[in-house]
């Protein structure tokens, strides 16, 4: 018998990129998160090819998920071919030899800054949410020791301050991303910088989703058919962007998330922000199969 | 009515809203309270004087349950609260004190959220109580601005902006609110010109005629606790030296420093 024999063949690297101890910690603090839905739980964040505040937190979260039979999809702004997103994909596939997709129903893995497809997430997909910031007290408790007695007693009554303040000064709730919402009636989290029209897709969902901050060492999650509400007052409801009535130029989708696109006329024009939702909604009129799957929204409403 | 009329009743049925009694505290070598006791009755205004340094705030602050003594008990006559209120925990002290009891501190800073708007300062008080409805919090936090005499066209500016007088105003819209069952005032009027602490004193007297509030009034200042307080506590280096009625303490005080004070006053 050879030494050989007893161990693996050498290579570069761990499978996946982070080694076997980071991954196990991973898995501990992801299962921990899931069963105290909305909890922040603090992990040691480790290095990664790409800087902090670039999506490190995500790639941790992807990294310990992923198998060689996984199937990725990373989007940036709702695009697939951003730089940012592009290079984030291709690192997984390579340090994992999963594949790549642009299709939201073909993912398994589905990473994301700033959007949640349209397409409606089946339970066999988990989402993971990059985090810029976890802590929806921040605003208004700077001191993150206080803020965590904060969290530990459900002493959310400040953050309607926010909202109340908004409403005196605007006459309407303004906050537009990132907007605090109460999981599992216990856990105010900030569900990452998704517009509002996004934010309820999260509540009693099939999919898990993740969300990971990776500079601020904090990792909490949405498991499936929880439940995920915006702070409101009992008098003002809760508004999505009025995306509804807009079309979008290039595909003719309506009914769906929109960047507005400024024209040298001095007016704008409007596409849809799940770019990949765009390129299939165009293929399928051209006369390509291409399936569409079912959608959170219809005509602007959320569907049940 | 004077004193007398209004403290007669109470007397008679004789239970008091507020007991404190035993309390010791000591900072390392500082000893700030000892063996200090009170009592409060129903919408009675109980004055406590003494020198710097003689435990009034830190006394305040255990009423408030922001502090808990080395020994003593504490006890409000309120049907959620048996027991001692010093073995409640963080968060239920957080729930009375938010529901129950109002306080104004002589420093406005903590007190207030300088940076937030003064009707949201109120706000918040509502918030924490559960108030979850825009229209309410907006009404009551106007009615409890209006009530401490604070200029409504400036209720939307943060304290930042705001004057002294003003500032406090603010902090005792805050304390009342949601109508507590107990108010504590921590000089509320120290470091306001004289023209501008009568104008408050006289809201606090007109708060305390309509709403018959239970008030403890700390100040160094014994004109304010001759205008405010039924009955005055005299405390020196940690302990009450004296205690009586107002008129009473201030025309024959017994205790050498209680007439040190008086004198020097006249
Ligand atoms: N947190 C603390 N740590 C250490 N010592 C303290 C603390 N709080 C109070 N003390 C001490 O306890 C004593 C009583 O303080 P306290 O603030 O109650 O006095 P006071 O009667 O309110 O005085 P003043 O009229 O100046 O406000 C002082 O000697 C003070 O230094
Ligand atoms: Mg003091």
């Amino acid at each position: 018998m050879t030494l050989a024999t007893l161990t693996r063949p050498w290579a570069a690297m761990s499978y996946g990129f982070l080694d076997a101890s980071a991954k196990r910690e991973m898995r501990r603090k992801i299962i921990k998160a899931i069963a105290v839905p909305g909890c922040q739980m603090p992990y040691a964040s480790r290095e990664v090819p790409i800087a902090r505040g670039w999506g490190t937190g995500g790639l941790q979260v992807t990294l310990t998920l992923i198998k060689p039979a996984s199937v990725v999809k990373v989007i940036d702004q709702g695009a697939d071919d951003s730089v940012n997103a592009a290079s984030i994909r291709r690192f997984l596939s390579r340090v994992s030899g999963a594949a790549e997709t642009w299709d939201t129903l073909e993912a398994t893995i589905l990473q994301s800054r700033h959007r949640i497809p349209e397409e409606r997430l089946r339970d066999d997909q988990v989402l993971v949410l990059q985090v810029p910031n976890p802590e929806p007290l921040r605003p208004v408790q700077p001191n993150m020791s206080i803020a965590r007695q904060m969290h530990a007693d459900a002493d959310y009554g400040r953050l309607w301050l926010v909202l109340y303040e908004q409403m005196v000064r605007s006459g309407r709730i303004v906050q537009g991303a990132a907007y605090p919402s109460l999981v599992n009636g216990r856990h105010v989290m900030t569900p990452s910088p998704i517009p509002r029209w996004d934010v309820p897709k999260l509540h009693m969902a099939h999919h898990l989703t993740l969300l990971s901050a990776g500079r601020e060492k904090r990792l909490y999650a949405v498991p499936p058919f929880t439940r995920v509400e915006p702070l409101v007052f009992s008098d003002v409801p809760y508004q999505v962007e009025d995306h509804a009535g807009l079309t979008c130029h290039r595909s003719g989708l309506s009914g769906v998330f929109m960047n507005e696109i400024p024209q040298d006329s001095g007016g704008s024009v409007f596409e849809a922000s799940d770019s990949n939702l765009g390129i299939k909604a165009i293929r399928q009129a051209e006369g390509e199969a291409t399936k569409i799957g079912p959608m959170w929204y219809e005509n602007g409403e959320l569907r049940p | 009515m004077t004193v007398m009329e209004r403290l007669a009743p109470q007397l008679v049925t004789g239970a008091p809203l507020l007991t404190m009694s035993g309390i010791s505290r000591r900072f390392g070598a500082v000893v700030a309270l000892e063996d200090v006791a009170a009592t409060v009755w129903p919408g009675e205004v109980l004055g406590i004087v003494g020198e710097s340094g003689s435990g009034k705030s830190t006394l305040l602050r255990m009423m408030n349950l922001e502090d808990t003594p080395d020994t003593g008990t504490y006890h409000l006559a309120l049907p959620e609260t048996p027991g001692n209120l010093f073995d409640l925990d963080r968060f239920a002290r957080r729930q009375l004190c938010a529901r129950r009891i109002g306080i104004v501190y002589q420093n406005p800073h903590l007190g207030l959220l300088m940076g937030h708007s003064s009707s949201g300062n109120v706000a918040e008080r509502l918030l924490i109580a559960g108030e979850r409805s825009f229209a309410t919090l907006r009404a009551k936090a106007k009615g409890a601005l209006e009530a401490s005499e604070f200029p409504l066209t400036r209720m939307d500016d943060p304290p930042r902006q705001l004057s002294g007088g003003m500032q406090q105003r603010v902090q005792l819209a805050k304390a009342i609110a949601l109508e507590p069952a107990l108010l504590l005032l921590d000089e509320p009027t120290t470091g306001l010109d004289v023209s501008v602490q009568a104008l408050v004193l006289d809201t606090l007297k007109r708060l305390q005629r309509d709403r018959a509030i239970t008030m403890v009034i700390v100040s160094h200042d014994l004109g304010v606790i001759r205008t405010m307080a039924d009955r005055v506590m005299v405390m020196r280096h940690g302990r009450v030296v004296e205690e009586g009625l107002v008129d009473q303490v201030f025309q024959d005080p017994q205790h050498p420093y209680t007439q040190e004070l008086v004198h020097a006053k006249l």
